[in-house]
């Protein structure tokens, strides 16, 4: 959402400039248990954007004083590898890290039952290694894979997409290209299974009429994305 | 998905299993409930009999129940008792009243004498309920401290896999083997062998059974492994 406008067309002849449909999401891939020293971990890639997540837990907390009596304590973070993007990235946490840290965290409490394991610390890293746009609904996905993989209890499997508007079309799953020069961006999260949406941002500007519209949008996606977290999970335990 | 009518089967989580059953209190970590509807919240397999539904769980950390008997690690030790690492979230008390068999005088007894930092013990959960610290107690028959053989480690949701059906694939690692083998609930395993390299055969076997925990064919793949491993080794 730089402002600038777009080198070519974004939307032209019912394509985008990589050739998708405006309902088409990028091809993804994923994958559990990839981390032998977490306790669960996945990697979801979609398009060129790439996240790695671990998850570790319910666990001793490393200082007494943070504990809380009734519940688990969730810590997330999100952090971009310097080698993810095109300009090398500072690995210190910047500011849009830790408040992406912060909302995820929010989002993975909605499906956590934290209540389940007091005294407890739960901790979520997700790494971004390779960014090109939507880093931060790949990240939630993975997480979700990993709390999964790790058999923290948890309410449902939390899918993430974004919705983009491009000149004047709405799009969904966007990557870098569409977010920079794009109208708008708005990030997706739910719990697919319950129908219930745990995080739902918005940058830039949608029409009253277009939001309803980008948010059905957004469900299409999340759900072909939560089948296959499904998928994935499930061949996993293809024996049993 | 609809609501699951069957009465075994497997559930990722957030699908839907029963409505209108009880829950058996031990699943109570694996499930949640909205209305009348029982929903998973992990990887699991369950099984439904009289109206009862019983959830076996496929990953997660060992959570300390009443009865167990588990392996622990003497991690510290403060005036009244000791600390143990028992592989959960919650760290175990071992009170100096529940070694010494007798009430404890902190003037006269010196807790080390007993169990010093580093020590594995073979203990059972007293009592627990996630409010307090598990308790242990260490006073009974093959309970006690850990003097010989390997300790191996593996994640607690394969323990049932390692016992087996009516301890199937324990008998079988134990009969190949002649190792004495205590598998603690907490994914803590105690192996005492004749020799060492039988000894490594168990931790190879062990960790077998904990990789391809969910892969057909388990029980011939280990059978094998075992007598590849003892010919290799010149054992046979």
């Amino acid at each position: 959402m730089s402002g600038k406008k777009a080198p070519f067309p974004l939307f032209k002849d019912g394509k985008r400039h990589d050739g998708r449909g405006p309902m088409d999401l990028r091809p993804i891939e994923m994958e559990v248990g990839i981390l032998h020293n977490a306790d669960g971990s996945a990697r979801v890639k979609m398009g060129r954007t790439e996240v790695i997540a671990a998850a570790y837990g319910p666990r001793e907390p490393p200082m007494k004083a943070m504990v809380l009596p009734d519940r688990a304590v969730i810590r997330f973070r999100y952090h971009m590898a310097p080698y993810s993007t095109d300009d090398r990235k500072s690995p210190a946490p910047s500011r849009r890290e830790i408040e992406l840290s912060k909302v995820i965290r929010e989002a993975l409490e909605a499906t956590i039952l934290t209540h389940l394991f007091p005294r407890t610390v739960i901790d979520v890293f997700a790494e971004v290694i390779q960014a090109d746009g939507g880093t931060r609904t790949a990240a939630i996905t993975a997480a979700s894979l990993a709390l999964a993989d790790a058999g923290i209890p948890m309410r449902g499997l939390i899918a993430g997409v974004a919705v983009g508007k491009v000149d004047g079309q709405l799009v969904l799953d966007i990557d870098q290209v569409e977010d920079e020069y794009g109208e708008a961006d708005m990030p997706v999260a739910a719990i697919v299974g319950l129908k219930k949406i745990v995080l739902l941002q918005l940058n830039g500007v949608l029409k009253p009429e277009e939001f309803p519209k980008a948010l059905s949008m957004a469900w299409e996606g999340l759900k072909k994305i939560y089948e296959m977290e499904r998928k994935v999970l499930g061949s996993k335990y293809k024996g049993v | 998905m609809s609501v699951a009518s069957e009465r075994r089967g497997f559930a990722l989580p957030g699908d839907p299993i029963a409505s209108n059953v009880n829950v058996d209190p031990r699943s109570y970590l694996y499930v949640y409930k909205i209305d009348d509807t029982i929903y998973a919240a992990v990887p699991c397999m369950y099984e439904i009999v009289d109206n009862t539904l019983k959830v076996i769980p496929l990953e997660g950390v060992y959570v300390p129940r009443p009865g167990d008997i588990v392996i622990g690690l003497v991690i510290n030790f403060v005036i009244t008792h000791w600390q143990v690492d028992i592989n959960s979230p919650y760290i175990g008390i071992l009170h100096a009243s529940n070694v010494l068999g007798r009430p404890y005088n902190p003037a006269k007894d010196e807790l080390r004498e007993y169990l010093e930092i580093g020590d594995y013990i073979v203990a059972r959960i007293d009592s627990f309920d996630r409010t307090r610290d598990p308790v242990l107690d260490i006073r009974g028959k093959d309970l006690g401290r850990i003097t010989e053989g390997k300790i191996i480690e593996i994640k607690p949701s394969r323990v049932p896999k390692v016992i087996g059906k009516k301890k199937s694939m324990l008998n079988i690692i134990k009969n190949d083997t002649n190792c004495d083998i205590v598998v603690g609930a907490n994914g803590r395993i105690w192996v005492k062998c004749p020799n060492k390299d039988l000894e490594d055969i168990v931790a190879l076997a062990i960790k077998l059974i904990e990789r391809e925990a969910f892969l057909p064919g388990l029980t011939e793949k280990v059978r094998t492994l075992i007598a590849n491993e003892k010919h290799e080794r010149g054992l046979l």
